[in-house]
């Protein structure tokens, strides 16, 4: 099947490799080269989508990044992409699209009755008139309606199936935009040795050169030069080409965010290809060279399918081979639409005439036209077209000397063409906070002053024509290698013919005759605004651009107004009756098009998301059948069910075996801190609350730690080694934090004392024994440490060996039994695991995990710093007075103790609480109240802060924050939970061995 | 502490073998003698103890034999030995610098080593480590700890195709199949 609107020869679709795609479910022919948007033009589909707001018909504006209508959807499950610009779609065989917005078809939609809805209901501000009232009908009806009516693609329901990647870069200058300055300006920097990055969003490079017909540069086509340029710098080490890769952010320190396409346009992939790779480029020096993009006019039914612009119509034409129409009308204000008429009508379409806008047509585009036998008229208009889904004719107009406008002739088409001149594309620049100008002649904003390494060059310059681009691009080149340190000069310009260089333009709406009430010229074709909806907000009271902007949604699509911004600002300026920079222009923010999740994501999801830590015996506690649990990046052991068991009962058991007999638990995510120097006694008096100079090395105390406000912060096991060193033990979640916070005063604050830290963490895997057996386990497998209770009392430590492997066996408990703790070396750690647990078996040995952990401490009432606390509490609010030395003249925290606020005697302090009824477990984050049903409003005791049951109790056990509770001991309180208040009698917080008896053995 | 007569087995955080594809191999370093010292006034005496001197020059290392110093910072520097030298070095080390005030902290388990070389070793690294490490800018013998996207890592130069990483044990794993997953992107490519 042959496409109907293929050239017979031309362009640069390869012509020997036919590909087949569908479009909501037709089956049409392409060729390799093609863009979805080309492909269906060659085929003579214009209708591509429908409107946000109306649900307008819809034809392809556009030959790229800007499109505003041709979204459509491509791909199957998880890749289906939805809002790509088919404009900017590669065509490979099997490609499936389909349009978006329409229901049932793209060629009947129900939703087009909104364009017949009487003027004002959609109109702007619609939003805030139309549901004001009844309350609450915005949140349960209006807005599901408008969100399920309006709109654009449907994101897919499945795991998107492909990878994405990053790559930071570095060079001396990169180059954005493969146009005719881009090409130059790397040609020039790469030839002065600097190392070049040149990025371009399309498949090719070349920019507008590709799409040029006629203009030559050295002889040569302006497209072949390109090609030459392109392989030149190709072959240069120095220069990295990234095609498929639109630089979509511009940030501080020219830092750029390019992201590059590496499968979309493949049928069959290699597997192993991410589908994008966002490049991270910090460049010393940039050239943007972006280009322009031209500018629709704003007539009555300028949206209808087949209405374009008429530097899309050249490309299709040139650059695809593919006649977008058979009769075109060309309606102009620059002299850029006369080249597109003479390129169209070379490729054998009728060009009905030229409409130009301006009184005198008299440049070099018009004087051409006419040369080639094209009829011309100035002072004409089209007012309006013909046609619902595609455009069958057009209705001219004649300006006269008053402004006015009288209707002329209708003209059958089905093409009209729109040059309504060039807005620089100044995105990127804007984005690096450089300051936009105005130039007065032109009515455009360009580049001024610069806030970062940058120059742009060409068309995003305002510099036009493909001969003065190369001048300034190679200029542009030469200068930015310069700045990065390498003698450059610019290259001489090539010779440039037979080029009609873009001048002229127009702003605003075009005039007509017709009734403003009735008619919709559209200026923002994605969004649905229209001419009279901005004169309706400027009516309305919006003076500012940003409140045009708010209050018509102008600009405010997925294209982010790339053809509209500038219409709809000469409007506003217009009916305002101010010069536009006086009305203001909106920012310009990153991305430039849109940028998928995925891309910003990289390898950071699923698995990769985070790292995963786990501890030297993970795999030993994954075979015994270990439920984890994540803490921070770690995973730890939860509890180890046996068959059975669930959560609850493995609990039960393991915790009465570690009383029974004795139980092995893996503490290897403790944080570790090893404190060495001459002052590192002071050092940890200044940092923990308790005395450190006279503990003898070879014995262990509790650690607590405030912050400056006088909070407890973290709390652990400290033992001294050597006078010199200290092996600080932290909370697993507080170690990088309590590094942080000792490295701060001791950088900061305490810069005279000499004691350095080093986290060893990870050095050690801690093998905690605990139980009343504990003893006899590891006896038979140290070497050259006594054990005893007579010669390694509680809270010591030795250093030794076990399994003969180096240890620094600290005897410490967190159980309230006599308890030891292993630390080996860690690759040695499940080694000597397995060895403990072998040794452990002759005495019914339980491993258990951390939720045991939990309830074997709080039975002791020994708190979890961030469970018992949560930033404001204080050691005497624990009841942890004793840790505080009181002698020391100063610590972190000392001063903020004696705050007034922190004596009161009804803070909230840490008590126990039972349930009336022993089987009844309280919430932990439950209030506490003073009586069962509590006046609204009434503020709470307390919290909650632990509940379990407790084996060694036999019964629920809990502990809580209660105001002034220790002065409360056996009152009753109560618990109210949505199904009744709970009683409860404060009692201490330690539920079994009061006196300890159990760890002192 | 002397590891001479240890006889319990040693298992690696890595469980990988070396592999190359795409011109990149990587390789789980072998276990090393790590001691990090602190302490600007003990480095003269070190750099006799030690067998290398120190480097004085931010991010750089010096190597000796199979013994290599990296500096980490104006106090501070990775002392990397074969294991051979744990009975002795440590000792020797301590005894050395007992007159200047300094820590020395045995870490030769808290990390483990991965061995990045090959033509492809710059872009595989630039996936995750945001420095520049073209030659001129990360030349042979540069040293610094920087971050591989979510993890923390010493990347030091060894050759001009070859980096060496130490990364703390838990996130050793992370780092190495980061490393696999765009070593065979970049092979595809």
């Amino acid at each position: 099947m042959n496409a109907p609107f293929r050239t017979e020869a031309g362009g640069r679709v390869d012509r020997a490799r036919p590909l087949s795609f569908t479009f909501d479910g037709k089956s049409y022919p392409g060729f390799e080269g093609d863009t979805l948007a080309s492909a269906l033009l060659a085929n003579g589909v214009h209708l591509v989508g429908r409107s946000f707001k109306y649900h307008r018909p819809r034809g392809l504006l556009s030959a790229g990044a800007e499109e505003p209508n041709a979204l459509v959807g491509v791909g199957r499950g998880g890749r289906y992409t939805p809002n790509l610009r088919a404009t900017q779609v590669e065509l490979f065989d099997g490609l499936v699209a389909e349009s978006q917005n329409r229901w049932p078809s793209l060629g009947f939609d129900v939703g087009e009755v909104n364009d017949l809805a009487p003027a004002g209901l959609l109109s702007a501000g619609f939003y805030y008139k139309t549901f004001m009232a009844p309350a609450g009908a915005w949140k349960s009806v209006f807005e599901p309606i408008i969100r399920k009516t309006a709109g654009l693609g449907v994101a897919p329901q499945e795991p998107d199936p492909d990878h994405y990647t990053h790559r930071h870069a570095f060079c001396d200058v990169l180059v954005v935009g493969a146009g005719a300055a881009g090409l130059a300006a790397a040609l020039a920097a790469a030839g002065a040795g600097a190392r070049v990055i040149l990025a371009d969003e399309q498949a090719e490079l070349g920019g507008g050169l590709l799409s040029e017909r006629g203009a030559t540069i050295d002889g040569v086509e302006a497209s072949a030069w390109a090609e030459r340029t392109v392989a030149a710098l190709r072959a240069n080490p120095n220069v990295t080409l990234l095609t498929r890769a639109q630089c979509f952010g511009y940030y501080a320190q020219n830092f750029l965010g390019i992201v590059e396409r590496l499968t979309d346009h493949a049928s069959s992939p290699h597997p192993d290809l991410p589908r994008e790779r966002m490049w991270k480029v910090r460049a010393k020096q940039v050239v943007l060279a972006t280009g322009a993009i031209e500018r629709p006019f704003c007539f009555p039914d300028n949206d209808r399918p087949g209405v374009m612009l008429a530097s899309a119509a050249r490309t299709y034409v040139n650059r695809y081979g593919v006649r977008p129409g058979s009769r075109a009308l060309v309606f102009t204000a620059d002299e850029s639409g006369y080249a597109a008429a003479l390129d169209l009508a070379s490729a054998g379409l009728a060009v009905v005439c030229i409409a130009e806008l301006r009184a005198q047509a008299d440049g070099p585009g018009a004087r051409a036209a006419r040369a080639a036998g094209l009829a011309v008229h100035p002072s004409t208009v089209v007012t309006g077209v013909s046609g619902r889904l595609r455009v069958t004719g057009a209705t001219l107009g004649a300006i006269g000397p008053d402004g006015r406008v009288t209707p002329g002739q209708t003209v059958a088409c089905d093409l009209v063409l729109m040059a309504g001149g060039w807005t620089p594309a100044v995105h990127l620049f804007s984005q690096s906070r450089g300051k936009l100008r105005f130039d007065e002649e032109r009515q455009v904003y360009l580049p001024g002053v610069s806030a970062q390494d940058e120059r742009s060059a060409g068309a995003c310059n305002g510099t036009f024509g493909i001969a003065a681009s190369l001048a300034e691009g190679f200029a542009a080149g030469a200068d930015a290698a310069t700045k990065a340190g390498f003698a450059a000069t610019a290259p001489a310009t090539p010779d440039v013919k037979g080029e009609i260089v873009p001048a002229g333009g127009f702003h605003g709406a075009v005039p007509h005759h017709r009734d403003p009430q009735k008619v919709k010229a559209f200026v923002d074709f994605q969004n649905d605004v229209t001419a009279k909806d901005i004169k309706l907000a400027v009516r309305e009271g919006m003076r500012s651009i940003e409140h045009v902007k708010r209050y018509t949604t102008n600009g405010m699509a997925t294209d982010q107004g790339k053809t509209s911004n500038m219409q709809g600002l000469a409007i506003a300026s217009d009916a305002l009756g101010k010069p536009m920079p006086q009305v203001g222009l909106t920012t310009f923010r990153p991305p430039y098009t849109p940028v998928t999740f995925g891309a910003f994501a990289g390898h950071s999801r699923g698995l990769a998301f985070d790292p995963i830590r786990r501890t030297p015996t993970h795999d030993w506690a994954a075979a015994q059948g270990a439920v984890f649990e994540d803490v921070g990046m770690w995973k730890r052991a939860w509890f180890f069910p046996r068959r059975g068991e669930d959560m609850h009962a493995a609990v039960e058991r393991e915790c009465r075996q570690v009383r029974a007999s004795v139980g092995i638990f893996d503490g290897s995510t403790l944080g570790k801190i090893e404190v060495v120097g001459p002052d590192a006694a002071e050092f940890m008096n200044r940092l923990y609350t308790n005395p450190w100079s006279k503990l003898e090395p070879g014995r262990c105390r509790y650690g607590l730690m405030l912050n400056e406000a006088g909070f407890v912060m973290d709390d652990g096991v400290i033992g001294r080694l050597a006078a010199d060193r200290f092996h600080v033990t932290t909370t697993t979640g507080g170690a990088p934090r309590v590094l942080a916070h000792m490295e701060d005063y001791l950088q900061t604050e305490f810069t005279d004392l000499k004691v350095w830290l080093t986290s060893t963490t990870e050095q050690w895997a801690v093998i905690a024994v605990q139980g009343p057996n504990a003893r006899k386990v590891l006896e038979p497998l140290v070497e050259g440490i006594d054990i005893s209770a007579a010669a390694m009392p509680h809270m010591s430590l030795r250093e030794g060996r076990i399994c003969g492997v180096p240890t620094r066996l600290f005897r410490v408990s967190f159980t309230g039994e006599l308890g030891f703790e292993v630390n080996v070396p860690a690759d040695y750690g499940q080694a000597v695991w397995e060895a403990v647990w072998a040794e452990g078996q002759k005495h019914d040995m339980v491993a258990y995990g951390t939720e045991s952990m939990h309830v074997l401490r709080a039975e002791k009432g020994y708190i979890i710093v961030g469970q018992e606390t949560d930033g404001t509490v204080t050691p005497n609010d624990l009841g942890l007075d004793w840790a505080i030395g009181k002698a020391k003249p100063d610590f972190v925290g000392k001063r903020s103790l004696t705050r007034p606020d922190l004596v009161k005697a009804d803070r909230k302090q840490l008590v126990g609480l039972l349930t009336e009824d022993p089987a009844v477990l309280l919430e932990e984050g439950a209030q506490v109240a003073a009586v069962a049903t509590p006046v609204r409003g009434t503020p709470a005791l307390g919290h909650v802060t632990s509940a379990y049951r407790s084996p060694a109790a036999g019964r629920s056990i809990a502990m809580a924050l209660v105001a002034g509770g220790r002065a409360r001991k056996g009152q009753t309180l109560y618990v109210p939970m949505a199904n009744g208040a709970i009683a409860v009698t404060v009692t201490d917080p330690i539920f079994f061995d009061p006196k300890g008896e159990r760890l002192d053995v | 502490m002397s590891d001479a007569t240890i006889t319990a087995a040693r298992r690696s955080p890595l469980s990988a073998e070396a592999s190359s594809l795409g011109g990149v191999t990587l390789t789980p370093g072998a276990p090393l003698l790590r001691l990090i010292l602190r302490g600007a006034e003990a480095a003269e005496a070190a750099d006799t103890a030690f067998g290398a001197d120190l480097p004085r020059r931010p991010n750089r290392s010096a190597t000796a034999g199979e013994r290599a110093a990296l500096w980490l910072g104006p106090d501070e520097w990775l002392l990397l030995a074969p294991e051979s030298d744990a009975a002795s070095l440590p000792a020797s080390l301590a005894s050395a610098l007992a007159q200047a005030p300094h820590a020395l902290v045995n870490v030769s388990h808290r990390q483990t080593a991965i061995l990045v070389s090959g033509s492809g070793v710059e872009p595989l690294l630039n996936a995750f480590v945001p420095l520049e490490l073209t030659e001129a800018a990360f030349p042979v013998g540069m040293a610094t700890r920087t971050i591989f996207e979510k993890a923390e890592i010493v990347l030091w130069r060894t050759g001009s195709a070859a980096f060496h990483i130490e990364v703390w044990r838990s996130f050793a794993p992370y780092v190495w199949e980061l490393l696999e997953a765009v070593r065979r992107e970049n092979a595809a490519n």
